[in-house]
């Protein structure tokens, strides 16, 4: 040691990379110390999210969302499939917002039974976007960060070239041709090239997460690769993930909203709520209640993602609450 | 203290705290000292004791949320308060600052010359390119750069780690400034390059008639070359005199400690064989509790007075003071350095 | 700098090939071109075979790969299945969105990057939450909500106040009114009528991608500053005695320059490609309707063409990051 050491916490660590060594030889008291350390991490983490008021209320407004989505269909008293017929001895203006319709009617449809629907479809594919593109994303970024070299130089190639390719016109390429139930596809295509901003993310994690002592003392007690990228490396790279893969939420619900009004996203029978929107944009003026809900119901969804997202990444990484000195 | 030299700077009862979310960090509560012309003045602490913050507030540097009470004086003329313009032509002028980390402290894209061309020219308004480029090479020289008109063109990551500090110190120096604050200017570089770099702090001084504030937290940096010392915790000074009185006659238990820390060659093997690390760590400076701050450390607490009473600094010699109920003991004591290793070792 | 310019194309050209196989894989996988020929009663079989001659549809797969790459490398891009020369329709489109994204994206960045830097010099003041707060509202809408607000909110009420809804002086259709210069109509011809005419049509895409888009930058910019403001080499700056107009400009933003810069060109790489909703709102006939028509009539060279054209913008801007960089970073070594 070429500095004498000062009393200050530093030796403390010291100390705790000792602990540390010692127990690495036990794997399960790892894993015990690791989990009660996460406890009390994501203890603080919620604390710093609660704080976070925007976020806070997105988090209420989106679960409301969610409900209205999933649960209002069974709730509401007509289906989105459901025929309407004029009501005998009603005027024309019956399709317009009323207490039976509060979002109006729409070619014989109730637009409040459709936009649920729409919003259900909307979030799914979303979801499914998002596991899918979070998952193969912190794969490659792990895998490159981690073995650096050849394999990074090739998986970090292969990630721009999906950059090159625009995203909306190679989905809408590859959804042109599909038939039957399209919600899936679509969803499997957009998840296809959304994956390469969470896997630089990640690669850079892992590039300096592998330097640090706790990585090299795993390694020095023969940790296999892959246990040190699971075990020990992606668990310190869970707050970027939660944040990113919050954030991709809200790109993939845009990003399906942008094909389908474009009339290139989800066919019927399925539905979304870009699909909705573009087939109400014709009346935009004139039966506004058809255009303008599902509209805002979008808008909703995305301010509610990025506040959310907003709140978690102060959550996860509280750099402003520093103080210089 | 009997000086018969008017302070050069004088800090009076510097308190600052910033608001944060968690809480008020009081971070100086209450620090004076002065600085005579010509004088080496060593702070002593460990990091996050305010020797930092107070230096920053010396400079005017604090953020704006900090909350800075107390004097702050240079040849009798207060800082505390002052506009940012009239603040501005003291900066770098008559109070100069080296930072710790050279690396970061330099501007990545400009090459030396221009930076330090901009430290001249922001006092030396008249001078022209001529003047400012030939005062640049000078300065490089005199911090010791080989070929320093070549030199002058570089860029900072062009220079290893030693060398950019002398450029920083030659930025200091550029406009021969009264008081030099150095804030720990050798822990971000190499043991061989420290002592250099140290030398040279000196030699400049005696060549620029300067003052010099040396912060560290490594006491071995302040051994040879202080004319006084005070030694920081909690955001208060604990102990001040002359570095003699604080090495061989400390006072304090914390001062005692921090000596611990240091590697010393001892044919003792029970002293010398382990370095005596402080147990605990300093307390949380948003609530910071009654007593003395160093008590929950503390071998000689007595649990009552120390933990309720925050001992003032009391005078326990000619110009030695220190901050401890206790101070009487260590000075009955007849080995207080090895005050430490009576108790264990914290795991 | 020569040798550094020409390493990085010669990086980029592979990246182009490789994209353009892509692409080709994409584009085949779209569907049959001739679907609307074969499902018609009564064509005679010669007739579809010729079609698919033409097309190059009755090749083998990297054959008419290599043939259509060959033949773009040429500067042929092919013809459409209606028979017509796809680069004339690429490149009239890819005029009109220019027209459109080039100055929006301008504003954009002036805008954004001055908002954000006055930010972050005035952390948490009332502008600084204003700006926080209405850029990242901004930042989170969907193109198609604000786009369509402008197009069918505030136009009609902002043409109606001025009274003028025979001629309304905002246009929400097409990128100029259509029959604007004839014969009947010779007052109209000339370029300031032409120029006038293209402005009011002009106003609300422009502002629809401008309040999208510059909410990004000031968000990027205000973080990058707040970055930099709190460097150490900021610090000593002002241990300096400099004034903090100095500060700031020379040094906390000349730094921050470096990656708004960069972000910057890489996002103008992705303009072409960046508009389609917007000029679908506005009913534009730039690169977004032709991507619209080669997707849906299933239009092989129309859509290669386009995929080539956005994704050589691509490369090209971020070549264009990649230098910038080096030169406004002394420690990027050329």
């Amino acid at each position: 040691m070429i500095n004498p050491p000062i009393p200050t916490p530093e030796i403390d660590s010291d100390v705790s990379e000792e602990i540390l060594l010692d127990t690495l030889t036990d794997h399960d008291s790892v894993e015990r110390e690791f989990t009660v350390e996460q406890r009390t991490q994501w203890k603080t983490i919620a604390r710093r999210f609660s704080r976070h008021k925007p976020a806070m209320v997105s988090l209420v407004v989106f679960t409301l969302l969610v409900l209205f989505a999933f649960i209002g269909p069974y709730l509401w008293k007509y289906k989105y499939d459901q025929v309407l017929k004029k009501p005998a001895g009603a005027s024309n203006d019956w399709i317009r917002p009323s207490w039976n319709h509060p979002f109006g009617v729409q070619k014989g449809y109730d637009v409040l039974a459709l936009v649920m629907r729409g919003t259900q479809y909307s979030i799914r594919i979303a979801l499914v976007v998002v596991v899918l593109s979070v998952t193969f994303g912190v794969i490659v970024g792990a895998v490159a960060g981690y073995f650096r070299g050849g394999v990074d130089n090739a998986l970090m190639r292969f990630t721009d070239l999906m950059l090159v390719i625009p995203y909306l016109a190679a989905v809408a390429a590859l959804q042109r041709n599909v038939k039957g139930s399209t919600w899936l596809y679509l969803s499997f295509f957009l998840a296809m090239f959304a994956w390469m901003g969470i896997a630089r993310v990640i690669r850079g994690e892992f590039l300096s997460l592998r330097e640090k002592e706790f990585v090299e003392a795993a390694r020095s007690v023969g940790a296999s690769a892959p246990r040190i990228i699971f075990r020990h490396i992606l668990p310190n790279t869970i707050g970027p993930i939660i944040v990113n893969a919050t954030l991709a939420v809200g790109a993939a619900v845009l990003g399906e909203a942008a094909l389908s009004f474009l009339g290139l996203g989800v066919k019927p029978p399925d539905t979304s709520l870009g699909k909705i929107i573009e087939v109400g944009k014709g009346k935009a003026t004139t039966y506004p209640n058809e255009f303008w809900w599902p509209v805002l119901v979008l808008c909703l969804i995305s301010l509610t993602i990025n506040f959310i997202g907003d709140g978690l990444r102060d959550a996860f990484d509280p750099k402003q609450n520093r103080v210089r000195a | 203290m009997s000086d018969e030299v008017a302070p050069i700077l004088s800090v009076k009862d510097l308190t600052v705290e910033f608001p944060t979310d968690d809480g008020v960090v009081k971070a100086v509560r209450g620090v004076s000292f002065d600085v005579r012309p010509r004088d080496v003045l060593g702070v002593v602490g460990e990091s996050g004791c305010g020797k930092s913050v107070s230096s920053m507030a010396i400079m005017g540097l604090l953020p704006k949320s900090a909350r800075i009470t107390g004097s702050i004086k240079f040849r009798d003329r207060e800082l505390i308060g002052l506009k940012p313009k009239e603040l501005r032509a003291v900066r770098g002028r008559q109070i100069a600052m080296v930072f710790q980390d050279p690396m970061t402290a330099m501007n990545p894209v400009y090459r030396v010359g221009w930076q330090l061309g901009e430290a001249i020219k922001a006092h030396n308004k008249h001078f022209d390119k001529k003047q400012v480029r030939s005062r640049s090479v000078e300065l490089l020289n005199m911090v010791g750069i080989p070929q320093a008109s070549t030199r002058v063109d570089n860029y900072p990551h062009e220079f290893s780690g030693g060398m950019r500090q002398r450029v920083m110190i030659a930025m200091a120096i550029a406009n021969n400034p009264d008081v030099l604050i150095a804030d720990e200017p050798t822990t971000a570089l190499d043991v061989t390059v420290q002592a250099q770099i140290l030398e040279m702090l000196i030699d400049l001084k005696d060549q620029l008639d300067a003052a010099i504030v040396l912060i560290t937290h490594d006491l071995g940096v302040v051994a040879g070359i202080t004319d006084r010392m005070q030694v920081m915790y909690a955001g208060k000074v604990v102990e001040s005199g002359t570095a003699e009185d604080v090495f061989y006659t400390p006072r304090m238990p914390y001062s005692i400690g921090l000596l611990g820390s240091i590697p010393v060659h001892t044919q003792d093997p029970a002293a010398g064989a382990r370095l005596k690390p402080i147990g605990g760590a300093p307390p949380s400076l948003i609530n910071v509790p009654p007593g003395c701050p160093f008590s929950p450390r503390c071998p000689l607490s007595d649990g009552t007075l120390c933990e309720t009473v925050d001992p003032p600094l009391l005078r326990v010699g000619p110009g030695h003071v220190a901050a401890c109920h206790h101070s009487d003991e260590l000075a009955a004591m007849e080995d207080p350095l090895r005050l430490f290793s009576a108790t264990a070792v914290p795991e | 700098m020569f040798s550094f310019i020409v390493r990085r194309i010669l990086v980029s050209i592979p990246l182009l090939f490789l994209a353009s196989f892509i692409a080709f894989i994409l584009v085949v996988n779209t569907g049959d071109p001739l679907e609307d020929l074969r499902t018609k009663i009564n064509v005679p079989k010669g007739q579809i075979a010729l079609q698919e001659h033409r097309l190059g549809l009755d090749k083998p797969f990297f054959e008419r790969y290599f043939s259509w790459l060959t033949h773009a490398i040429h500067g042929d891009w092919g013809r459409t299945i209606k028979d017509k020369a796809v680069w004339d329709q690429i490149s009239r489109s890819l005029g009109v969105t220019l027209k459109l994204v080039v100055f929006a994206e301008i504003c954009s960045v002036l805008i954004g990057v001055t908002i954000g830097i006055i930010s972050a010099v005035k952390q948490y003041s009332w502008f600084d939450h204003g700006a926080t707060t209405g850029s990242f509202l901004l930042y989170s809408l969907p193109v198609l909500a604000v786009g369509s607000f402008l197009k069918f909110f505030l136009a009609i009420r902002l043409n109606r106040l001025l009274g003028r809804e025979k001629n309304p002086l905002l246009k929400t259709i097409g990128e100029s009114t259509a029959n604007f210069c004839t014969v009947r109509k010779p007052q109209n011809c000339g370029l300031i009528p032409a120029t006038t005419d293209f402005l009011t049509h002009a106003a609300l895409p422009t502002l629809t991608l401008v309040l999208i888009t510059f909410a990004g930058y000031a968000r990027f910019a205000r973080a990058t500053m707040l970055e930099t403001l709190n460097a150490d080499y900021v610090r000593t700056a002002r241990a300096k005695g400099l004034d903090e107009k100095r500060v700031i400009l020379k040094h906390a933003f000349r730094n921050a320059l470096i990656p708004v810069v960069t972000v910057v060109s890489i996002d103008f790489g992705g303009l072409i490609g960046g508009a389609i909703l917007t000029e679908t709102i506005f009913e534009w006939k730039g690169m977004g309707r032709v991507l619209v028509d080669a997707v849906t009539k299933v239009d092989p060279n129309l859509l290669l063409c386009w995929f080539a054209v956005t994704a050589i913008a691509v490369v090209l801007f971020n070549l264009v990051a990649d230098i910038l960089y080096a030169v406004l970073d002394p420690r990027i070594r050329l």
